[in-house]
Order: structure tokens, then sequence, then C-alpha cells
């Protein structure tokens, strides 16, 4: 029998039934729940006389429109207060463990998955969010869906599925000093382009890869949908059991090493093919930041602004143009020289305790810019009380960061915390879209590192300036 | 779900590639719980600018939107496809689209029709100087047409997708005639599942 991926051995493994003519109906392992996606959902279950097939399969969160300033100030937004109870009186009348906004538990729904444990090698892993893709670190197939599919999901536990095909993103080498996951996924983006991944499920492989902590491998896989693709996965080694030892979802003692043991076949066979081979040189990367409108318009940071005349591409450079007037940019433009007025460290690409660490390491003994307002908004509650625990949180506020509670914040703008017209953000999120982070706002995509470090200087800047 | 056979309107050609779906509808829409009334937000980002081409009279009341490639990439709200059905489009045509915007348009009975880059161009290029004339697309045949000139090509849904676009068949329905390969699935699964792992107030029960 020719070799299997490991996207072919977690799909094969989940065949509920396969007619020909049809798309596959396949079993999905873990369904996560947040209030902006479901609510119409629910609805659809209630008007047919539905219920959740597998509660017991079924965990929500609260994370997309929480406040993330004090705890002990009620929703303000009437709209957003609706959600958050429609998503408490659904989970409540259809017997769903839910965790709201303050609960020791909750988190921004692709934090808490891996967290708690209750995301493992081999399992299927649905949300109606497209970041999903990030549980695909731990070896799991996870993809996002939309509200039908939310609802297709409660009700059956099951998903049609067309078979995609397997893109292998080898990035070779060791990647230097300085490059965090993060500029891999950008390198990543840039490389495949927005649509590149379309129909793939991308496998991320090689010694860079390898070499990358379990969270870095989220903060990597998290970003496979900028590429377009709707998942993206890591192989099972080491790294992953010794993550996934110790937390509450997982077994112990004598039933864990049985466990892992099984978790390990979750790999690609050595003679295993796949529909698309992309190589990156690790060694060639570099701390890196976006320019643009969309996740691909990627340059290190030690670049220049590019302009449409550098594109032969008529399409591209029209393209590069109105990015560049919505970014309010100049074309040569040294990146270095650009100020920033928000900086923000969080989202489901980077708001784990490793980013925290990594950006207050930077930040300590220094002080934000003036002229720059920075928020630290950690994953997930647990996040937050770790790094409190490890005065994290002190250093930040020394340095002049806002600590704030947890949830999406200012990746997506559903909450408070937002950019107005012409603020320019340099974002530790994933998504630099017009818009994405307030209306006429201009987001740049960076590491915690360089968010942290640009926060201080105020203008775009790596860590090593910071200290200089 | 409405079944959809042929979608027969005027095409308003959106000369942008990359539209996602924040653009599409801004999140500030998002927190509503109902299905209905996203028209309103629709592109509300760009709805403001009076160059934009969705306020051009010529275009008024178009139900086909014809776009540039990767339409409907990013963020998998399905409140995207609600606010193109909701301001009237039936049919969006261009070279590609983003994976999950294409799946939740299938399940509402939004027709995706994607052509060649070439055609999609020649396409816009004939509404944009002919703007009254009508545009077919006809799921059955799988043909986008311009009547007026004879112009036609082909577009290609998945067999099922096309079955369900035809019949308006509820893709819950479908799943549940496997209801009994689902349940012999799940006797034989061996996948964790989160029973006796948190109390009812969703604290981790400790072992």
């Amino acid at each position: 029998m020719a070799g299997r991926t490991l996207y072919e051995k977690i799909w094969e493994e989940h065949l509920v039934a396969a007619s020909p003519g049809e798309p596959a109906v396949i079993y999905i392992d873990l369904h996560l729940v947040h209030e902006v996606t479901s609510p119409q959902a629910f609805d659809g279950l209630r008007l047919n006389g539905r219920s959740v097939r597998r509660p017991d399969r079924t965990l929500a969160t609260a994370d997309h429109n929480v406040p993330t300033d004090s705890l002990s100030v009620p929703v303000s937004d009437p709209v957003s207060r609706r959600q958050l109870e429609a998503l408490d009186e659904n989970c409540q009348e259809f017997g769903i463990t839910l965790f709201p906004r303050g609960h020791e538990n909750q988190g921004i729904v692709h934090v808490i998955g891996p967290e708690l444990g209750v995301t493992q090698p081999g399992m299927t892993i649905v949300c109606g969010d497209s970041h999903t893709s990030t549980h695909g670190a731990l070896g799991a197939l996870a993809f996002g869906i939309g509200t039908s599919e939310v609802e297709h999901v409660l009700a059956t536990q099951t998903l049609p599925q067309q078979r995609a095909k397997t893109l292998a993103m080898n990035v070779e080498g060791r990647a230097p000093e300085g490059v965090s996951a993060k500029d891999i996924a950008l390198a990543v983006v840039a490389k495949l382009g927005t649509g590149g991944g379309a129909g793939y499920v991308v496998e991320y492989r090689g010694e860079a890869i390898r070499d990358l902590s379990m969270e870095g491998r989220m903060t990597l896989c998290n970003m496979s949908i900028e590429a377009g693709a709707r998942a993206g996965v890591v192989a099972v080694d080491d790294t992953t059991i010794d993550y996934l030892r110790g937390r509450p979802g997982v077994p112990s003692g004598d039933a864990f090493e049985d466990a892992a043991r099984r978790w390990r076949e979750f790999v690609s066979d050595e003679d295993a093919t796949f529909d698309h081979v992309v190589t990156l040189r690790a060694e060639e990367l570099a701390p890196f930041v976006t320019w643009g409108t969309n996740p691909a318009q990627v340059v290190a940071l030690t670049g220049v602004v590019p302009g449409p005349d550098d594109y032969s591409d008529p399409d591209v450079a029209s393209t590069t143009q109105r990015s560049l007037s919505y970014m309010g940019l100049t074309p040569g433009t040294p990146i270095k020289e650009i100020p920033v007025d928000v900086v923000f460290i969080g989202s489901c690409t980077n708001s784990r305790i490793e980013d925290l660490r990594a950006a207050a390491a930077v930040a300590r003994g220094h002080h934000v810019a003036n002229s720059v307002r920075a928020l630290v908004v950690p994953g997930s509650h647990r996040v937050k009380t770790q790094a409190e625990t490890e005065g994290l949180d002190q250093i930040f506020l020394d340095a002049g960061f806002e600590w704030r509670e947890p949830g999406c914040s200012m990746c997506l703008g559903m909450n408070p915390d937002q950019l107005t017209s012409g603020q320019r953000s340099a974002s530790t999120s994933n998504r630099n879209f017009e818009g994405r982070q307030g209306r006429g706002g201009r987001t740049h995509l960076v590491s915690p590192v360089v968010a942290a470090a640009t926060a201080i200087l105020g203008r775009f800047a790596t860590p090593d300036e910071v200290d200089a | 779900m409405r079944a959809v056979r042929v979608i027969q309107g005027r095409a308003v050609p959106m000369e942008r590639s990359d539209v996602d779906t924040d653009q599409i509808i801004p999140s500030n829409w998002l927190k509503r719980v109902e299905r209905t009334g996203f028209g309103r937000g629709l592109f509300s980002e760009w709805r403001d600018d009076a160059n934009f081409v969705l306020n051009d009279a010529r275009f008024a009341g178009a139900t086909i939107l014809i776009a540039g490639p990767r339409f409907g990439t990013g963020s998998s709200r399905e409140h995207a496809v609600w606010a193109l059905m909701d301001y009237g489009f039936d049919a969006i045509i261009a070279p590609s689209f983003g994976d999950i915007f294409r799946n939740n348009s299938s399940k509402q009975g939004l027709v995706i029709a994607e052509l060649a880059t070439t055609d999609v161009e020649e396409l816009m290029e004939y509404v944009r100087n002919h703007p009254s004339d009508m545009v077919v697309v006809d799921v059955e045949s799988g043909l986008v047409e311009v009547p007026t000139t004879g112009w036609q090509r082909n577009f290609v849904l998945d067999p099922m997708t096309r079955e369900r676009l035809l019949n308006g068949w509820d893709d819950i329905d479908l799943t549940l005639r496997h209801a009994e390969d689902i349940t012999v699935y799940e006797v034989s699964s061996r996948a964790p599942t989160l029973r006796g792992l948190f109390d009812r107030a969703g604290h981790v029960i400790a072992h």
C-alpha cells in the first residue's frame, strides 16, 4: 500500500459514509462554538425541531465581542450584550458546556482548545471561525466553517466534505536568531499568495518546523487560511506529546502513554506523496511586516515600502496602488521610518504565554513611546493568570502597556478596542484587511517581539534596536 | 433552501481582486443574532464613496455581481452570503473564490460561477458598456450567457452542489439519510469526548 499523508490518515479514520457522486460524510470529534457564528445555527435547530446530537463533543466560549477592560463593568453595547446572552441561553437549552466572560477557562477559542488538552492529535475539529486551522499544530485536522455548517454539525456531528488536495510546505534549514514562528507564517503566506493554498490541506514540514515549540506551530498553522488553505497540520513528535502531558483533557499515567503511542501514528509516511510541494529556506527568513491590505503583502523590516512599478503583473500593480493609497504609504519609504499610533499584542495568532514572555523580555526596563498606545490582551484566563504569576503583567504595566482581560479584542474590532480612521497599528494578529481593526484603520502584521520593540521606539523596530 | 435553476438579470462589474469577507460585511455587523437585514451592511465601508460601483445608477437593481480573483477570502462569516443575498444578488461570477465562502454560498443558494480570468474580464468589459443587457447564469446547463450577443461560457459546479441548488435540498436532511452510519461510527470511535471533564459550571473536575 502506498504511504499516506497525515491528512489522509485522519480523513480515512473519520469517514462515516462515502457514496459515488456525493461528498463524503466525515465525523467531527470536537465542535468549538462562540457567540458570533452560532446564534443563527441554534435558531435553525429550534425552527426544525432538532437537538444537539453530541453536547459532549461541543464546547463553547465567549471571545469575539467581549470587552477586555474591567470585568466589573457590564457589557455596555446592547447588541453585543444580546449576542452574549443568546450564547448563554443556547448553551443552557442544549446542554453545552460554556465558558462565559470572566470564567476561569474562558479565552479565545483557538487558545483554550490546546491549553485544556481537548485538542488532541488525530482528531477532527471544527469551529465557525476561519482560524480553526490553529489546532492543526497538534496533528489534528481542524478547519473553519460557516453558520450553516455549524448547524449541520450541531445536528449530526458530521459534515459533508470533498477530500482536499495535499500541499507539503517544507521549511528547510534553521531560522536565524530573531526570526519567530510569525515571521515564518508571513513568509509562507507571501510565498503561496492569498489564494495559493485554496483547496489544499497544508502540512508544514522541515527542520525549521521541527524546531518550533508547540505554541509556535499554532501561530504558523493559524495563518494557513491567509494563504487560502482551510487547514494546516504539523506531524506529531516529542514536542506535541510533551505539550499535552498533564493537561486537563488528556489521560494520566499509563493511559497517557497508551494515548501517546497512538498519537505518534499521526505523521505522514515516509513514502507518502503530496499533490504539491513548496520549499522555503529558513536561513533566508528575517523579521517581517505586512505593508498592504492583504497578508501576502510582506516585506522585511529592513526593507522599504514597495511600489506598483516593482510588479510586472498589471493586476498586482493596481492592487499595490490601491493598498498603498489605503495605507497612506509612499513607495521607497524605509519600513523602520514609519511611525505607529497603536500596538496590539494579542489574538489567536500570538496571545499565548510564550508570546507574552517574548514581548515582555523586550519591554522590560523600557517605556512605550509617548505617541503610542499599546495593549496586551492575553489569549485566555489561564494565560493571563500564568503571566501574572511570572510577573509579566507588571513588566508591561511598568513599561506603559495596558494589561487586559482575554478576548479577540482589536484583532477584528468587534469590541470597543478599535483603531480610529487613519490610525496605524503594529499588530500581532492575522489580518491587515481594510477596516479590519476599525474603520479606516491601517494594520501592519508583525511578531510579538517586533510589536514590543515598535511600541517602545514609536516606529517599526526590531528588538536589537531597543537595547542599542 | 430555495431551489435555483436559472438566474437572469443585469450584472454589476466590481473590478477588485481579494475582496475579503471583512469588506463584504464589516465586523460591526456581526453582533446581530438574526439572519436577515444584512443587506444594509453590504460593502458598508465602501458605500460612502460616490464612485463605488454599487452607487452607479446604471447598475442599480443588478442581481449578478462580477468580481476579480479570490472573492470571499478570509473570515468564515456566513453573514457575507446573507448580506449579498439580502441586498439582492443571486449569483457571483469571478475567476476564483475563498473556499469557506464558496461552501457557505452553496448552503444558502447563492450561485457561484467560476470562469477563467480572461472570460471574467471580457464579461466585465461588456457589462460596463451595456449595463442594461441581461446576463444569464444557468445552474442546470452550467452556462453563463449574454443572450443579446450569444456570448457563452461553461462553469463547473460539483455534482452535489448542483443537485442541491436545483432541488433546494436541505443539507442536514441529506446527511440524515446516513443516520444509521453515524450511529455505527460512534460506537467504534476512539476519539475522546468531554464527558466527565467539566462540572455544570464549566470548572475542570479534578481526578
